[in-house]
């Protein structure tokens, strides 16, 4: 039996509206049915672009946010149906690290305050000497000096708040740890320090993890498993080598498509699929496939039914109707897959998501899209597009300087940490052309 | 999009100004912009200077401010008034009494009239706003429904005109000066009320809260630890800012004839309504508490808004 398992969670927030009282005008449906297993001393990684419920699918674990329905099993407990009370106790198991280190620390509350509440409510330490002697301990597994004690969050650097997160969680002695984007607020050159840290202190003290990113270059090297999210629920999920060797549900491989490989050869040769249109509302997703208006792949079928993750072979799973049709090459495009016209990846989707997500385009528009980009898409898109330098150029001119810096540095996770950089030299790379 | 992205720069900006003060609590922080800032130290002269003539102002009077010892040498009804006049520094009011006495022993009463309404409406208000915020944040349905109540009415109390209001208060409570700071006070319940509410709102929806949730610390303790001491500094701004429009609508409800009636107590409101009906003829009898009442308005307003810039951490440079 899994450590944490998930099934069927659901997490919808009620829109309201109303002049005296607030009345439920509708949902917005940012978990829609999820359900996977994390296995104990091991990492799942979850990704998916802004938005896509990654977030509230971590704090609904927690019950951070009321889970509509689903089961949460935990060590043999359902915790979606326990006590409120029983709950707060649990958490000391379930800790989490946030994506914004500063804004999760309260400003007023020096490391030492910070560091023993935590233990406090759980009556960790018979007095606060006691607690203090465990923080030390702690201070030093995360690589953060002593005096830090008496300080305040503000007076550290942006890695080392994310630190005194980690040891607030670890203090607690928990066994999973759900870590929200912990890298993505961070410089470049420190997030591939944090990451290792995880790892660190993964081995040393068996912790099981829950990673969530919204690119897979964060999540590779960490994760056994890999989950792919895309509109409140999971499209495909495979060990991780597995899902970076074959892909199969369409969205991946555009996710994929993302990220730069670090052999030219590779890159030139692999498949490439830009996506076309925006993230659909959360509010009022597409029926059937929830991906089927920016599938290139679309069927008929897709808009009606929706698939089911289904596993085919290997604990790879994939939620498509049509993923054997379309590795098998014997499906016809019902959509351009891009390449051509855009450069668009998943790190400029994700800043956009939150602009595009207060005016969601009509899905019927998206396909005009695609030869002649208009509007807000059109001003990402223009360089590329007006001197008709080959996306792939810059693209793998990136790659190359990405490569550049996984060979300086052993761990690797700082250039994948990159990601997000090759987008804009590739940008930049069009524009000079 | 904006609302992130304002998130974040307010984050970054906290950070650069941390980088130089190293050691120092958000509050010490605080306190030392506070003193940089002219605007700070001016309306702190000017309140010290106030609050030491109220404690003072009745022993160092020359003359009691309610002997009509000049009673024969004013004739109201014919305009005659005895102007500035050395022993009379700022003349004489219509029943012969010595103006600068009654300015110095008034500032007291004045004083009084804007900390007592003042503190009326900061702790009903903050003890509503706590009971609304804490509802909110606290507790499922029933918290909410109380706190839509509670807010819809501080709504309602907002949205009747602040003079209107206190008048019909004091129009209920008979004309004195606890009439007037009664109701000078209860207009500032539902501004306190729903500032604190608001702040604890925005704070209870604070990632650290969240974290301290996930931590499983427990809700009340977080109320408690976590938000309200967060919430508080708009709270503090406002109650210096509220002393000034405390002292001014004291002013406007004495001057329509709702303050202290006994005249042996002089109050600036009070004198300055009194000297109304003889404006034309000796305008300087309220100039006198008029610019009194302008200048510690404007004492508390400075350092008021100097609180704000030096709190708020959008403002830091
Ligand atoms: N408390 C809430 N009330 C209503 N809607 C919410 C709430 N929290 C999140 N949402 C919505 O649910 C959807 C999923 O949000 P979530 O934060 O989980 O996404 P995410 O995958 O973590 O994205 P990001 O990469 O931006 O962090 C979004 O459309 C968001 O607007
Ligand atoms: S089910 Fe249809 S729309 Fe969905 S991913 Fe597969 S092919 Fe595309
Ligand atoms: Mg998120």
């Amino acid at each position: 039996m899994s450590l944490l398992e998930l099934d069927g969670v659901k997490v919808h927030f009620p829109v309201k509206k109303g002049i005296l009282f607030d009345r439920t005008v509708g949902h917005v449906y940012a978990v829609d049915g999820v359900s996977l297993k994390v296995e104990a001393g091991q990492t799942y990684g979850l990704v998916g672009e802004s938005g896509c419920g990654k977030t509230t699918l971590g704090r609904g674990v927690l019950r951070l946010v009321d889970i509509t329905d689903g089961e949460v099993v935990f060590d043999g407990t359902d915790l979606a149906k326990l006590p409120e009370e029983e709950m707060r106790r649990y958490r000391r198991r379930l800790q989490m690290v946030f994506q914004d280190p500063l804004g999760s620390l309260n400003p007023r509350q020096n490391i030492e305050s910070i560091l023993s509440e935590g233990m406090a409510a759980h009556g960790i330490g018979k007095d606060q000497d006691e607690r203090r002697e465990k923080i030390k301990e702690i201070l030093a597994k995360v690589g953060l000096p002593t005096n830090a004690l008496s300080r305040y969050p503000h007076e550290f650097s942006g890695g080392q708040r994310q630190r005194i997160g980690i040891a607030r969680a670890l203090v607690l002695e928990p066994d999973v740890i759900i870590c929200d984007e912990p890298v993505s607020a961070l410089d470049v050159s420190v997030q591939a320090q944090v990451i290792n840290l995880l790892e660190e202190l993964q081995e040393s003290l068996g912790l099981t993890y829950l990673v969530i990113a919204h690119d897979l270059a964060v999540v590779r090297h960490i994760s056994d498993v890999i989950g792919v999210m895309y509109l409140g629920s999971l499209v495909e999920e495979a060990p991780s080598d597995a899902l970076y060797a074959g892909p199969k549900h369409p969205y991946t491989k555009a996710l994929m498509s993302a990220v730069p490989v670090p052999d030219p050869e590779v890159e030139d040769r692999r498949e490439r699929i830009l996506l076309q249109g925006d993230l659909p509302s959360p509010a009022n997703p597409p029926a059937g496939c929830r991906f089927h208006t920016r599938c290139p792949w679309a069927q008929d079928k897709c808009a009606v039914e929706r698939p089911v993750l289904t596993d085919v072979g290997d604990g790879h799973k994939v939620a498509c109707h049509f993923a054997a049709e379309i590795e098998a090459g014997e499906l016809e495009l019902t959509r351009p897959t891009g390449i051509e016209a855009v450069v668009s990846t998943e790190a400029v989707a994700s800043q956009e998501a939150e602009v595009e997500d207060a005016a969601p385009e009509p899905a019927s528009k998206v396909p005009a899209q695609a030869p002649a980009p208009k509007g807000e898409d059109a001003e990402h898109e223009a360089p590329a597009d007006e001197d008709g330098a080959p996306a792939t150029d810059g693209d793998a001119a990136a790659a190359e300087s990405a490569d550049a810096d996984a060979d300086g540095d052993p761990s690797e996770s700082g250039a994948d940490a990159d990601a997000p950089e090759p987008d804009a030299s590739a940008k930049k790379a069009g524009r000079t052309a | 999009m904006t609302k992130k992205a304002d998130k974040v720069d307010r984050l970054a900006e906290l950070m650069q100004t941390s980088e130089s003060t190293s050691g120092a609590s958000l509050w010490r922080e605080a306190m030392r912009r506070l003193r940089a800032s002219k605007m700070a130290i001016i309306g702190a002269v000017i309140i010290a200077l106030f609050v030491v003539l109220a404690i003072v102002g009745p022993w160092i009077a020359p003359f009691s401010p309610s002997a009509q010892t000049w009673r024969g040498e004013v004739f109201a009804n014919k305009g005659e008034f005895v102007g500035a006049r050395s022993g009379n520094w700022f003349g004489l009011d219509h029943l012969g009494r010595d103006m600068f006495s009654r300015i110095l022993v008034g500032a007291r009463q004045t004083l009084m009239v804007g900390v007592v309404s003042m503190l009326i409406g900061l702790i009903v208000g903050a003890l509503v706003g706590v009971l609304s915020g804490a509802a909110a944040t606290l507790g499922g349905r029933t918290g909410q429904r109380i706190d839509t109540v509670v807010m819809r009415f501080t709504d309602i109390m907002l949205s009747l005109p602040s003079l209107l209001l206190a008048v019909s208060i004091a129009a209920v409570m008979g004309q004195s000066l606890t009439t007037v700071m009664i109701a000078v006070g209860v207009v500032q319940i539902p501004i306190f009320a729903r500032l604190l509410r608001g702040s604890m709102l925005v704070q209870g929806s604070s990632d650290y809260v969240l974290a301290a949730k996930a931590l499983g610390i427990r809700k009340k303790r977080i109320v408690l630890t976590q938000i309200l001491p967060n919430s508080l500094s708009p709270v503090i701004v406002q109650a210096t800012l509220s002393l000034a429009t405390a002292i001014i609508e004291a002013a406007a409800l004495s001057y329509l004839g709702l303050g202290n009636p006994d005249p042996a107590i002089p109050e600036w409101g009070v004198m300055l309504a009194q000297a109304e009906r003889f404006f034309d003829n000796e305008p300087m009898m309220a100039a006198y508490p008029a610019i009194g009442i302008i200048i510690t308005a404007l004492g508390f307003t400075l350092l008021g808004e100097a609180m704000r810039e030096a709190l708020d951490p959008k403002l830091r440079g």
